[in-house]
């Protein structure tokens, strides 16, 4: 019984409108052919009396008034999903572009989702070793976790992402339960390129699922790039119980098409031209990562996102924050002083490393350790205002220990090549040998019993 | 009759349906074929504009609205301590053990177990004359909840018929009362809409501490049974963590969480952790007085601004039965955005930031359902409540911020500074502020000690002085100051790292009684006039902060315990020993020199 109706009353931007429409069904997916054959998905997104508008997600450019055959399909978007979809390539709306054919499956998935139930879910505690030390020390991973990365144009995160996915250690019995989602939102060829050939070199392309939405693909698509990303996660964790790690990059960009679609729909704004319901659609994307009771799976989210001139109080990093379990900071000097990964670890965060370190996962003093290690960088920064005032000849005795912890700290410490893998004991005896540099009586965040056994002098 | 209207539009949680002539502003409604809970906003001629609390994906035109009769209500009685609900106070763990593990739309209108047996004590008997708030019978609840079976608001009469003690569910007739010729039959439970304050004999003044153990709080910046407190930072400053803390330790009897638009695993978080931790008064699991209400970030947004009127009206209900009820909202800016959102679809006239225009008025409505009160049955009992604001770009100037801060007694301000440097809690002693302190100074002077309030003045004053020094110090070094500016240096890190700062996770450290609080003063304040005195006598400083002692003192939050209040006077002990050695040595050098 699908109708077709073969005139726009008006068609914009990213929205079409049309009139005399019967029973369309708020949310439904549209099916537009135009007239020389090719076919656009939109979908519904106000319905005022028979008078439906339609998001139109590769946009009305070359839709004309009259020519156009348009259908309601009567139901949400939805994908099918297998196992078969392991290793595949599809475009931003889940159409495969590898050549390698359709996806098979009686089951297909609104790619919505619907919100976790607290109850169902399962408070994650395991840590993910990243091989990196100033996320496994100081920002640790934990499998379930959702943790974006803030960076700048230019800056290594695709690397920094990259370096995670090829050295995130999951125990053997375990590996063959592990896949990748890569949903790219607006990125250019050559940083999808770069992960393709990140993800054949680790050898693990056969674990990999990946959605491409690039620079130059329709804008409004990426609206719905990571939904699909994030249904296919969810399938793989939920219902073929694999711990999955979903790269979103990048969120700018999907929060622009965002804005645009809104700024088109004449609603009204809050900051910087952004919807105000933009805080509610991050959040049905990033809560979407977690574990849920009775499933073995588990779903964990690195989004990555660029901060508009490096500012992190902008709309996209500041409502991001808001809803991840914390955060992965890049900074600009840093990378100029040549420091990769250029992690500043104080506005850095893991909400749920509390939970995830010490003596039942990963060492016993690895709480204090990274709190004392905090504290005294951040330190380092209030000496290194002051010097930059007086000098650093005219600093006291311990202070200019605080220099001296400073620069190992950002030398030893945060920088790491791009192939080294160090192991959490590593990590944590670095931060301990830095710590000698301090006088004993400046450790105040470490459980006495605990330098006793940990410094060494 | 319920009237039944028809849908004619739809975007997003905003519904509009025709044919409404028979329906009430605040009516609670039922939206299309999966009877999708919702609640009339405005009502124009024959039209109808209903916010919905379920997600609207799959509605269609032409879909019927059908009328309760009744505004949005909630069932109060017992079950409700100890579980989880959402916005509208639908069971979350019963949708789990239903096979829900994402929630989906339709379910219905399901709230307190109507099924389970309660072992009821009755205390009405035949020819009693009751008045509204009368209690009339008794359920034990949870380890720690007694809860008070009372007469609804409204109504009153004499006892024609009592039930025997016994087992009940919730819908089972306790009581028949007769007035007029009227009979009204009281159960377990009654319904309240939830926009509606519930009634009371009058408000009382505030006079009380709410005791919350966290050492900055308490010390500085107390809260008040009854009071409002607002809690603002930007992402990761510690709000969570804060109104957790104060969940889990703060000497209410009742304690209403709602997740407002936050993270899912923060209340599965609390649902892990609350049944496992102790009550440091009476050892019973934390849960067994705590309600969650949880409408996370990805849950309908129009249920996010019904989620806090749910809340506070089961506060009421038991602050209603005499007990002390503290209620946190996280955070008050997400409702604020639900808001926001809502009147964005219904295209009203924005304010600031988009905001509506009665923003303010709303919030301020909210807070005002705070207080210390005497009930209608004659008992006194208290709602403080406790709001984290998160406020866009860590801005504060912003209009959520600023209209709380206009409305609420507390003002605790998280530091992104602090928190940065790992200084928790990272309330900002110099921007935060309690107005309850000139309420509660007797208060504190009876339950803690005489000199307490001197005490808290004195070092915050300390710390008032250092703030001024550093300003100086950002220029020249700290070399430079005097040995008498010095040492408030000194004293106001001592203070900083020893006492303001609170590390949640450590098991000593968590919690905090008020004696230990007020020991680990004196022991300071002790540091401070001895290490002073030397000062002024001319003992260089050098000599003066003697190395491991000041360590020691700083570390005594971990060395300490309650078991073992004699530590404290071995601290002041020594610092007695050393300063007047210190000062025996200069005596007699002095007079060597002489
Ligand atoms: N009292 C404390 N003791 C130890 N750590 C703390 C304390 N308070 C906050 N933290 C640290 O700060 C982190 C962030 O705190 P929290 O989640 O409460 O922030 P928030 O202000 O609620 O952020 P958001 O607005 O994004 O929800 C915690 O995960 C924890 O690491
Ligand atoms: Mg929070």
């Amino acid at each position: 019984m699908k109708v077709k109706y073969l005139k726009l009353d008006k068609a914009e931007g990213p929205l079409i409108v049309m009139n005399e429409v019967r029973d369309a069904v708020y949310d439904e997916i549209v099916e537009i052919e135009m007239a020389d054959g090719e076919f656009r998905t939109g979908k519904v997104v106000q319905i005022d009396r028979d008078r439906v508008i339609i998001q139109v997600f590769q946009g009305t450019s070359g839709i004309s008034l009259n020519d156009v055959s348009v259908s309601f399909t009567g139901k949400p978007m939805e994908i099918p999903l297998s196992r078969e979809i392991l290793g595949r390539v599809f475009n931003g709306t889940a159409m495969p572009i590898d050549g390698a054919g359709e996806i098979y499956s009686n089951n297909t998935y609104n790619i919505n989702g619907r919100p976790m139930n607290p109850v169902a879910r399962l408070y994650p505690r395991n840590y993910i070793q990243t091989g990196i030390s100033s996320i496994d020390g100081l920002i640790t991973l934990i499998r379930g976790q959702k943790l974006p990365i803030f960076s700048g144009d230019g800056l290594p995160h695709n690397q920094l992402a990259a370096q995670i996915v090829r050295q995130a250690r999951i125990s053997d019995e375990e590996a063959g339960k592990f896949a990748v989602v890569f949903a790219a939102m607006g990125i250019k060829h050559d940083e999808a390129d770069f992960f393709r050939k990140v993800f054949e070199e680790a050898g693990v392309m056969d674990r990999v699922i990946m959605f491409l939405n690039l620079a130059d693909d329709p804008v409004v698509e990426r609206i719905i790039t990571p939904r699909c990303a994030l249904t296919a996660a969810e399938y793989l964790a939920f219902e073929c119980d694999m711990h999955v790690l979903v790269i979103m990059t990048d969120i700018t960009s999907y929060c622009e098409a965002l804005r645009e679609i809104s700024s088109a729909r004449e609603e009204v704004p809050s900051r910087k031209g952004y919807p105000g319901y933009l805080y509610s659609d991050l959040a049905s994307l990033y809560e979407r990562a977690g574990m849920l009771k009775g499933s073995k799976g588990s779903i964990t989210q690195i989004p990555i996102l660029t901060m508009p001139n490096d500012d992190i109080t902008h709309p996209v990093p500041d409502l991001t924050g808001y809803i991840t379990e914390g955060q992965i900071v890049l900074n600009r000097s840093l990378y100029q002083m040549g420091i990769y990964p250029p992690i500043n670890v104080l506005p850095s965060l893991s909400r749920l490393m509390k939970d995830g370190i010490g003596k039942e996962y990963t060492r016993e003093d690895h709480p204090d350790v990274a709190n004392q290690v905090f504290s005294a960088y951040s330190r380092v920064q209030e000496i290194r205002a002051l010097a930059q005032v007086i000098g650093e000849d005219e600093l006291s005795e311990t202070d200019k220990k605080y220099m001296e912890f400073g620069r190992q700290f950002e030398e030893r410490f945060a920088k790491q090549d791009f192939e080294e893998n160090r192991d959490i004991n590593t990590t944590l005896d670095l931060m301990w040998e830095l710590l000698t540099i301090l006088p004993e009586q400046e450790l105040t965040r470490i459980d006495p019993s605990l330098v006793k056994k940990y410094l060494r002098k | 009759m319920a009237g039944q209207g028809n849908i004619i539009y739809i975007n997003g949680p905003v519904v509009k349906a025709d044919h409404m002539e028979d329906f009430t502003v605040r009516e609670m409604v039922m939206v299309g074929e999966k009877k999708l809970i919702g609640e009339v906003i405005s009502l124009e001629k024959d039209r109808g504009t209903i916010q919905v609390y379920e997600e609207t994906s799959g509605l269609r035109v032409g879909e019927k609205v059908s009328g309760t009769g009744r505004p949005l209500s909630v069932k109060l009685g017992p079950g409700i301590i100890g579980n989880i609900f959402d916005g509208i106070e639908r069971p979350l763990s019963k949708i789990y053990d239903s096979g829900f593990k994402f929630i989906p739309e339709g379910i219905g209108l399901i709230s307190i177990d109507e099924s389970k047996l309660w072992d009821v004590e009755m205390l009405a008997k035949e020819g009693d004359i009751l008045k509204p708030g009368d209690v009339f019978a008794k359920v034990q609840e949870t380890s720690m909840v007694v809860h008070k079976v009372m007469v609804p608001p409204g109504i009153s009469g004499r006892v024609v018929s009592v039930a025997k003690s016994g087992s009940y569910t919730i819908h089972d007739t306790l009581v028949v009362l007769e007035k007029d010729g009227m009979r009204n039959e009281l159960k377990m439970y009654q319904e309240w809409p939830v926009r509606k304050p519930r009634p009371v004999a009058q408000r009382m003044p505030i006079e009380k501490l709410l005791v919350t153990g966290q050492r900055v709080i308490d010390t500085f910046f107390p809260l008040a049974k009854g009071g409002t407190a607002a809690i603002p930072g930007g992402f990761g400053t510690g709000k969570t963590i804060t109104q957790h803390q104060l969940a889990k330790w703060s000497d209410a009897d009742i304690i209403v969480y709602i997740g407002c638009g936050e993270r899912g695993n923060e209340m599965t978080e609390v649902l892990e952790d609350f049944p496992k931790l102790k009550d440091p008064r009476t050892g019973n699991p934390l849960m067994d007085r705590t309600v969650l209400i949880a409408n996370t970030s990805n849950m309908p947004v129009a249920a996010r601004e019904a989620s806090i009127y749910t809340g506070i009206t089961i506060a009421e209900y038991f602050r209603d039965m005499g007990y002390n009820v503290a209620i946190m909202a996280d955070s008050t800016s997400r409702w604020a955005e639900a808001l926001r959102e809502i009147a964005g679809r219904l295209e009203e006239m924005p304010a600031e930031e988009g905001y509506p225009a009665y923003l303010a008025s709303r919030l301020a409505a909210f807070y005002e359902r705070a207080g210390y009160v005497r009930n209608l049955n004659g008992t006194e009992g208290s709602i403080t409540v406790i709001g984290a604001v998160s406020p866009a770009g860590g801005d504060f100037s912003e209009p959520v911020t600023q209209s709380t801060k206009r409305i609420v007694g507390a003002f605790l301000a998280l530091d992104r500074e602090l928190a940065h440097a790992r200084h928790f809690p990272s309330i900002n002693w110099l921007s935060s502020y309690s107005g309850y302190v000139p309420m509660l100074g007797d208060w504190f002077r009876q339950n803690v000690a005489s000199d307490i309030m001197a005490l808290r003045s004195k070092m915050l004053k300390i710390l008032q002085e250092e703030n001024k020094l550093m300003d100086i110090v950002k220029l020249v070094g700290e070399d430079v100051l005097p040995d008498d500016q010095r040492v408030i240096l000194e004293i106001a890190r001592i203070i900083k790292t020893g006492y303001l700062q609170q590390n949640a996770y450590h098991p000593q450290d968590s919690y905090v009684p008020l004696s230990r609080q007020y020991s680990m003063l004196k022991v300071i304040d002790r540091l401070y006039d001895r290490a002073y005195s030397c000062v002024r006598r001319g003992i260089p400083l050098s000599k003066i902060k003697d190395e491991a002692l000041f360590s020691d003192i700083i570390m005594m939050k971990y060395n300490t315990s309650d078991e073992k209040p004699e530590l404290f006077q071995e601290l002041c002990d020594r610092i007695d020993r050393y300063y007047d050695s210190l000062e025996s040595m200069y005596k007699e050098g002095a007079a060597d020199e002489g």
